[in-house]
């Protein structure tokens, strides 16, 4: 049934890193996010603005913030999975000299 | 009693399922660390679908599509909010969670500190939250089972929380986890299956759900007004009354011998208007019910609503569209020249009768795909404010809620907890860009049950065939079960290893802290039952919406600043709980919806918004900080000293 192992987790050397890239990929969305609320908010009526195959601003951007959080999330974890491993690596190196 | 075979049959069949896993996995919640996080040991692509599951609960897949189907896009509002809150979990609060705890959030938030105010304002926190979530989830129970089953509502709350009782009794985290993965797996296929049959169908201004239900074309009359009365085009009706009531003007009319209600649209230049034919309820004081004219009964009930008038400026049989794809079935409903038929509902007394006058009128395809209908965006101040705090909460809302977080716990690593979450990002993303298919498919399929939205996504269904609204239903209380139980998983956890365990400093032992457990979910879930038959009728999401205000308010500033800013004290930290908690409860119980349900005039309640969050979150961040530097001032002092 897709059971692993438990494990502890120990000392994670990647920890600074994915803290500092997560505030930073946080910041970006959040600004995005906010845009979308204050376009709401300042200019209603532009959200009815037809962008294209006849889809509107509002319908766009709502699709756009979905899609965006789901590669924003893919990079992130691609970025955290090099780095992990990276550590790892240069761990073992140190570890076999 | 209103029972179809196969709706029952599929029914009885996933609550089997559901228990058997249950009993199945009960085994495996003889310890501690097994009843309250399945043992750490989840693989992370079932613990990122199960963490769908928990997620995409009643209100989701109730409260969205009904909302939508009657709001328009102001219902998907909230689909963009809970999803982007996900990124405040992956990016700001997975890993550390997990690093930091151990079976509850109140584990992580005290991990530094091991103080007993934290161990106790986290602990009451977890499960405040926890029954503000817990009371859409069953007030969504209710909903599905009168129509499934023919019970009233207050069954169905019941019966729900009996299963639920039994299921974490039963196996706790373990079966909890199962059964979300399952539901969610379910969840997203099904309501899939559901958006191409509703494209398959297409569009038209005349929608009979198939040849089930035959449209019905409500009548309008055209009038004028002189000498302060009303002249109708029609001679056979005669006016019988009008009343101002909610800024509608409503016409009473007679003929032959029988009433019937209408609308009064606004003049136009001539002096002329036009009058629509409502739908009405009178509750008479002997407690009989009179719908549209006749004794309700079992084939009178109000007619289901929803359809398009016009379509890309046409009428009739030439504005049928036979088949749409995804991206025609939203540019033609948000076109300039569709317009959307929707509803208003007002109340109001007559001698001793009690009148509900459903009042249809015409909103143009541009002003229904924006925000707008339900969340004034372009109206005042307040209003404005109240949408960006329903926002803001949304979006910080997520990464609080107790159920989530302890969810960070079955999986064996950080690792694993970040994977899980983006498998979360992916499912849920994809489930919520199926809400605005559904809720529309709803609002243009006259689907729509004018009593209670929270049914359009299974009513929608039920237009494509019993099997599948049979199936959609299942599944929608198969997803009611599921988040109950994470939810009553979280809060025993609060109950008996945050407060009886460490606070009261208990020392129980493994076998007598699952025991705890246990007895904790049944008070809970008996408490959830109780609040599930007060607020019915009310919209799921939005209910949940002052879960997120609470959650978002009372934990997620003392997880930010636990993890970013040094200075954080354990002092600091219970003052933003119980700052959050008090403030965000508050301004809920002083808001105009609030002032409804008490039968007060909305108007004069003491809060002028409904969504407390742009208040609440930013108190508990500042009561944090202002408490950390003092308390922490004070701690250099003396150590200095």
């Amino acid at each position: 049934m897709f059971h692993e192992p438990a494990a502890q987790s120990g000392k994670d050397p990647a920890a600074s890193f994915k803290t500092l890239l997560g505030v930073k990929m946080f910041v970006v969305y959040a600004l995005v996010y906010a845009g979308f609320i204050g376009i709401n908010i300042i200019s209603p009526l532009a959200m009815e603005k037809e962008v294209f195959w006849g889809l509107n601003l509002a319908v766009i951007y709502g699709f756009g913030l979905i899609f965006l959080a789901l590669i924003m999330a893919l990079i992130y974890n691609q970025a955290c999975n090099a780095r992990e491993a990276a550590l790892m690596a240069s761990g073992s190196e140190k570890a076999g000299e | 009693m209103n029972m179809e075979i196969m709706p029952v049959v599929l029914f009885a069949a996933f609550v089997g399922l559901v228990l058997g896993l249950s009993f199945y996995f009960a085994r495996q919640a003889k310890s501690a660390a097994g009843y309250y996080a399945a043992g750490g040991s989840i693989h992370w692509f079932v613990n990122g679908i199960a963490f769908a599951g928990d997620y995409l609960s009643a209100a989701s897949f109730l409260g969205i599509c009904g909302m939508i189907a009657t709001a328009g896009y102001d219902g998907f509002l909230y689909s963009i909010g809970y999803l982007a809150g996900w990124i405040v979990a992956l990016f700001v609060v997975a890993e550390p969670m997990k690093r930091l705890g151990k079976y509850t959030f109140t584990d992580a938030l005290d991990a530094k500190f091991n103080s007993k105010g934290i161990q106790l304002a986290a602990a009451l926190s977890t499960i405040i939250v926890s029954l503000f979530y817990l009371i859409p989830q069953m007030v969504g129970a209710g909903v599905l089972i009168t129509p499934l089953l023919g019970f009233p509502h207050y069954i169905g709350v019941i019966l729900v929380g009996i299963i639920v009782i039994t299921i974490v009794a039963t196996a706790g985290m373990t079966s909890t986890t199962y059964v979300q993965f399952l539901k969610g797996g379910l969840l997203i296929v099904f309501s899939l299956i559901l958006v191409v049959v509703t494209l398959n169908q297409g569009l038209t201004t005349t929608p009979d759900q198939g040849g089930k239900k035959p449209f019905y074309q409500y009548r309008t009359l055209d009038a004028s007004e002189a000498n302060g009365s009303l002249q109708l085009s029609d001679a056979s009706y005669q006016v019988a009354g009008q009343r101002e009531v909610d800024g509608l003007t409503l016409v009473k009319l007679l003929k032959d011998g029988k009433i019937s209600w209408w609308n009064r649209e606004t003049a136009a230049a001539n002096g002329q208007f036009i009058l629509r034919e409502a739908q009405w309820v009178i509750q008479k004081a002997d407690g009989t019910k009179i719908i549209n004219g006749e004794a309700a009964s079992a084939e009178n009930t109000l007619r289901p609503i929803g359809n398009l008038e016009v379509i890309r400026g046409k009428t009739g049989e030439e504005a049928r569209i036979p088949a749409v794809g995804p991206a025609e079935f939203l540019a033609v409903i948000g076109h300039p020249e569709s317009k959307v038929k929707t509803w208003k509902s007002v109340k109001f007394a007559e001698d001793l009768d009690s009148v509900t006058v459903h009042v249809s009128s015409l909103i143009p395809g541009n002003r229904i795909l924006r925000p707008g209908l339900k969340f004034k965006v372009d109206g005042s101040f307040l209003q404005k404010l109240d949408f960006v705090s329903l926002m803001l909460a949304l979006f910080l809302g997520t990464a609080s809620l107790p159920h989530i977080l302890i969810r960070y716990y079955t999986v064996p690593s950080p690792a694993a907890a970040r994977k899980s979450t983006i498998i979360a990002i992916a499912a849920i993303g994809a489930f919520y860009v199926l809400t605005l298919y559904m809720g529309l498919g709803a609002m243009v399929n006259g689907t729509i049950n004018l009593a209670d939205n929270n049914m359009s996504a299974p009513l929608l269904a039920k237009a494509f065939g019993t099997f599948l609204f049979a199936m959609i239903s299942a599944i929608a209380f198969a997803t009611v079960l599921g988040t109950v139980s994470g939810l009553i998983v979280a809060a025993s956890g609060a109950v008996a290893h945050d407060l009886m365990d460490r606070y009261l400093g208990m020392n129980l032992s493994e076998e007598r802290k699952v025991r705890a457990g246990k007895i904790s979910a049944f008070a809970i879930g008996i408490v959830s039952i109780f609040l599930g038959i007060i607020f019915e009728g009310m919209n799921v999401s939005f209910l949940v919406g002052w879960a997120f205000s609470v959650a978002a308010s009372a934990n997620l500033p003392s997880i930010i600043m636990l993890l970013f800013w040094k200075r954080t004290t354990a002092e600091g930290i219970i003052a933003s709980i119980v700052t959050g908690v008090i403030s965000a409860m508050g301004l809920i119980l002083l808001s105009p919806s609030m002032y409804k349900l008490y039968g007060l005039d909305a108007a004069t309640a003491p809060v002028p918004i409904d969504n407390p969050g742009v208040f609440s979150i930013p108190l508990s961040f500042v009561a944090l900080v202002v408490v950390s530097l003092l308390t922490g001032s004070k701690k250099e002092a003396s150590a200095s000293v």
